[in-house]
């Protein structure tokens, strides 16, 4: 097939894709719905493997699709699929826009020690120790964290400003957004990336899907025996070499007209651009192989081997970060461990299945999952923890536990999560207004959805709170509403395993129905 | 005018005036005071919430008296939390639609509604009924989420609270219109229409720490006063207030009170929650000061059961 619609089609596909993701990353009205986002993400190929490790169905047989897919046609999901992917194409092309010679590509030999050190790593990271190294390299995890950090708030400031100057004129459709943004430690390793990838991706088209991405260096081993794939007609061919300039995975070699098939992404450049129609997509004529050693197999194999036996030892330094429940102390709040989201299960469960793609701390709609810094420990950096100084989880709502895309964060039905506790509050007496300044306050216990924080007769007029953990559920709205500082008088502390909490018991109110007015 | 053509006319004029009466009911467009009789509060009984509001602002001379034509309305009901309208832990919609549509009856430019909600405020405009209510009867439903919404104003006099950031409504509109709803609450005893005004300020958290009944009646002296008070207690949130946890917490006591004298308001509210004014501080500061009067025997209340 030499047809041009092959690029067009490419680039409509792709652009759907990019245009769907980068709405639901900065959707923040909150307008699509979770099932909507759940279609969206069945094609990723991380998030739709952990969930399948997970689930074993295939309503998570994404990735196996992915996999097919590549058997098939060659690694078409980096072109079409994948929003780290064409993000960069998107920037590859702004860069030839600014400067001609970024358009240039030419053919450059792989970097084959890099890319397959990286991708053994991050397999034999992922079996022996955990989901580390995929966090850090997955390439949808990488674009979320990109939305979710830097592209978000330009969205929200672009809305604020449009909010400002319909306010003006009465007209409240768009309403200001605080831009709130996290701890600065959290932007450091999204901003790595994205000067990495962006640079790379301005002046060198795929490099980096070609020398670090893990999901790359995947799939390109398997469309090393893909059924489709780029050909270029020899006889037609007069070595013009500017499929090379133009092809963005610098994977071809006009001298030899040969296309290095574990880095082209389908892009489908080179069939549009070739002056002599050389180039076309189909079926592979399977030609006498040279039989000799495969360099690349081998370093791949001696790679993975040294970190199987490496790993361990490093992984077991790590350990000692995991944080431990210890005792808890009086007026210094004393956090024995972080609280992590509903639907998690088990904070072991949870930093086993994380990615960090921020889809949930995007979606939350009160902003109190916040990336983590070291609360989880190195390797739960980045992983959504519940921040209660910034804000509480709403009691109504389920939105995290809907779409997660590795399951890390299990459907909770919203009668469920009510009775999930993640946490719990523990009041500091010494910290307290009532006790402190002898005036009412009460905020927490406002703020109590079960009414595990309730107030009982203190000195005078005055009352002061008291918990019932049987039915504190951890939402942490008695913690952010408490106006202490710098300490807390409430707060609630993590559970390294949720519980069931017993549901709020009910009475019949004594007040009776006054018959007359009562004054 | 031609004898004939007077015939006619009259006797179609005659059928109008009488088919008008039967629709009415007489017994009220006789009650009704055609001069602005003013009550100091009246409270009603035995309704729904938007009938038993028709009655009550009938009685005061209708809602004219408060609203001139041309000026922008601000009506600020209790939207505080993410709750469904039966749990009655925000103002009743019913209500709130009706108190808008009589601002428009009234010649009002513009209604404005807006809360400072302590959920999620978009859940809780939604949940709660009040957005489409307000947006049903014609009003505009107005954020009150972010601080940049918010000015520093100055209360003169005040003991704790000398300064607060309200809303920019509150400053900008014409009539200040209080709709809270009457409900138990954990500290002050009681929330209605004067602790209300929690939900027109950024810094509820230093109300909180600062003397919070000091904080309630040091804002009610804060100049822009609501010409009117109207609290719903068609449904009464008796326990486990302000929030509520469940249908228990709830008594339908099937009730209206409307007066510009908050403190008067919460008094008689307090009456109907069966609580002693004397715990429940604001209302006795407040009192004090001159804000209001509590003593409910010195006014003129209009009682109506229906």
């Amino acid at each position: 097939m030499r047809s041009p619609y092959l690029r067009r089609s490419r680039i409509l596909i792709s652009a759907i894709v990019f245009i769907c993701f980068f709405v639901v990353f900065v959707d923040f009205t909150h307008l699509i719905p979770s099932k909507y986002i759940n279609i969206l993400l069945y094609l990723q190929f991380i998030p739709s493997l952990i969930k399948f490790y997970d689930l074993r169905t295939l309503a998570a047989a994404g990735f196996a699709a992915i996999l097919i897919l590549t058997l098939l046609t060659g690694r078409s999901y980096c072109s079409f699929l994948c929003p780290l992917g064409i993000g960069q194409d998107l920037n590859s092309r702004i860069g030839g826009r600014i400067r001609k010679k970024f358009r240039r590509y030419g053919y450059k030999k792989p970097f084959t020690i890099i890319r397959y050190t990286i991708l053994a790593a991050t397999l034999t990271v992922t079996i022996v120790w955990g989901i580390y190294l995929v966090t850090l390299l997955d390439p949808f995890s990488i674009f979320g964290r990109f939305m979710t950090f830097f592209a978000k708030p330009v969205v929200l400031l672009i809305n604020n400003f449009l909010a400002g100057v319909l306010n003006r004129f009465d007209v409240y459709t768009l309403t200001h957004i605080p831009v709130t943004g996290y701890q600065l430690p959290a932007y450091s390793i999204p901003l790595f990336f994205l000067v990495l990838i962006f640079g790379l991706s301005l002046t060198k088209g795929r490099l980096y899907c070609n020398m670090i991405c893990p999901v790359g260096t995947l799939l390109g081993l398997l469309s090393k025996v893909s059924i489709l794939r780029i050909r270029i007609n020899e006889t037609k061919c007069s070595k013009c070499g500017l499929c090379s300039v133009r092809c963005k995975s610098s994977c071809i070699d006009f001298l030899k007209r040969h296309v290095d098939v574990s880095r082209c992404v389908n892009c489908f450049n080179c069939i549009d651009v070739c002056p002599d129609k050389a180039f076309s997509y189909g079926v592979v004529k399977i030609r006498k192989k040279e039989v000799k050693p495969d360099q690349e197999r081998r370093k791949f194999i001696a790679g993975s081997l040294a970190l199987l036996f490496g790993l361990p030892f490093i992984s077991r330094a790590q350990e000692k970060n995991i944080p431990v429940p210890a005792k808890a102390s009086t007026v210094k709040e004393s956090r024995t461990c972080p609280v992590c989201p509903p639907g998690a299960g088990s904070l072991d469960d949870f930093n086993k299945l994380c990615t960090a793609c921020s889809l949930c701390i995007t979606a939350c709609p009160n902003k109190v999952l916040q990336p983590a810094l070291l609360q989880y420990g190195a390797k739960g950096m980045m992983q959504p923890v519940m921040d209660y100084n910034k804000s509480f989880c709403t009691y109504n709502c389920t939105v995290c536990t809907e779409i997660c895309p590795t399951y890390a964060l299990r459907p909770l039905a919203l009668e469920a999560k009510k009775l999930t506790r993640i946490g719990k509050a523990i009041f500091i007496k010494d910290n307290c207004i009532v006790k402190t300044e002898k005036t009412a306050c009460g905020a927490c216990s406002e703020a109590c959805p079960t009414k595990a924080v309730y107030m009982i007769p203190y000195e005078g007029n005055l009352l002061i709170p008291e918990t019932n953990t049987e039915i504190c559920i951890g939402c942490g709205h008695c913690e952010y509403a408490c106006p202490t500082i710098p300490y807390k008088a409430i707060f609630v502390d993590g559970l390294p395993v949720h519980e069931a909490a017993r549901k709020p018991e009910i009475r019949e109110a004594e007040t009776a129905v006054p018959e007359d007015f009562p004054f | 005018m031609k004898r004939r053509e007077f015939i006619r006319r009259s006797g179609v004029a005659g059928v109008a005036a009488g088919a008008a009466l039967s629709i009415g009911r007489y017994g009220e467009i006789w009650a009704a005071p055609p001069s602005r009789a003013k009550y100091d509060m009246v409270a009603l009984m035995g309704g729904a919430p938007d009938a038993m509001f028709d009655l009550g602002i009938q009685e005061l001379g209708g809602l004219g008296v408060f609203v001139k034509k041309g000026q922008k309305v601000l009506v600020k009901p209790n939207i505080g939390w993410d709750v469904v309208p039966e749990l009655a832990a925000n103002t009743n919609p019913l209500l709130v639609k009706r108190i808008i549509e009589h601002c428009f009856k009234a010649g009002a430019k513009e209604v404005y509604v807006f809360d400072h909600t302590c959920d999620n405020w978009v859940n809780c405009y939604r949940t709660s009924g009040i957005e489409q209510a307000a947006k049903d009867a014609g009003a505009r439903v107005v954020p009150g989420n972010s601080e940049k919404y918010y000015q520093e104003i100055v209360i003169p006099g005040g003991v704790r609270l000398k300064k607060a950031k309200v809303h920019e409504l509150v400053l900008s509109t014409d009539v200040f219109i209080n709709v809270p709803i009457l409900k138990d609450h954990s500290s002050t005893r009681l929330t209605c229409a004067l602790k209300n005004m929690m939900g027109v300020v950024w810094d509820r958290g230093y109300w909180h720490s600062n003397n919070l009944n000091q904080c309630i009646a040091d804002y009610a002296m804060f100049e822009k006063k609501p010409a009117l008070n109207i609290i719903d207690c068609y449904n009464v949130m008796v326990k486990n207030g302000p929030k509520g946890v469940s249908r228990e917490d709830v008594v339908q006591m099937k009730s209206l009170i409307i007066t510009p004298d908050w403190v008067a308001g919460d008094t008689a509210a307090a009456k109907m929650l069966g609580l002693q004014t004397e715990k429940i501080e604001h209302i006795t500061i407040a009192h004090k000061t001159g804000l209001g009067n509590l003593n409910l025997d010195a006014l003129n209340i209009r009682r109506i059961k229906m």
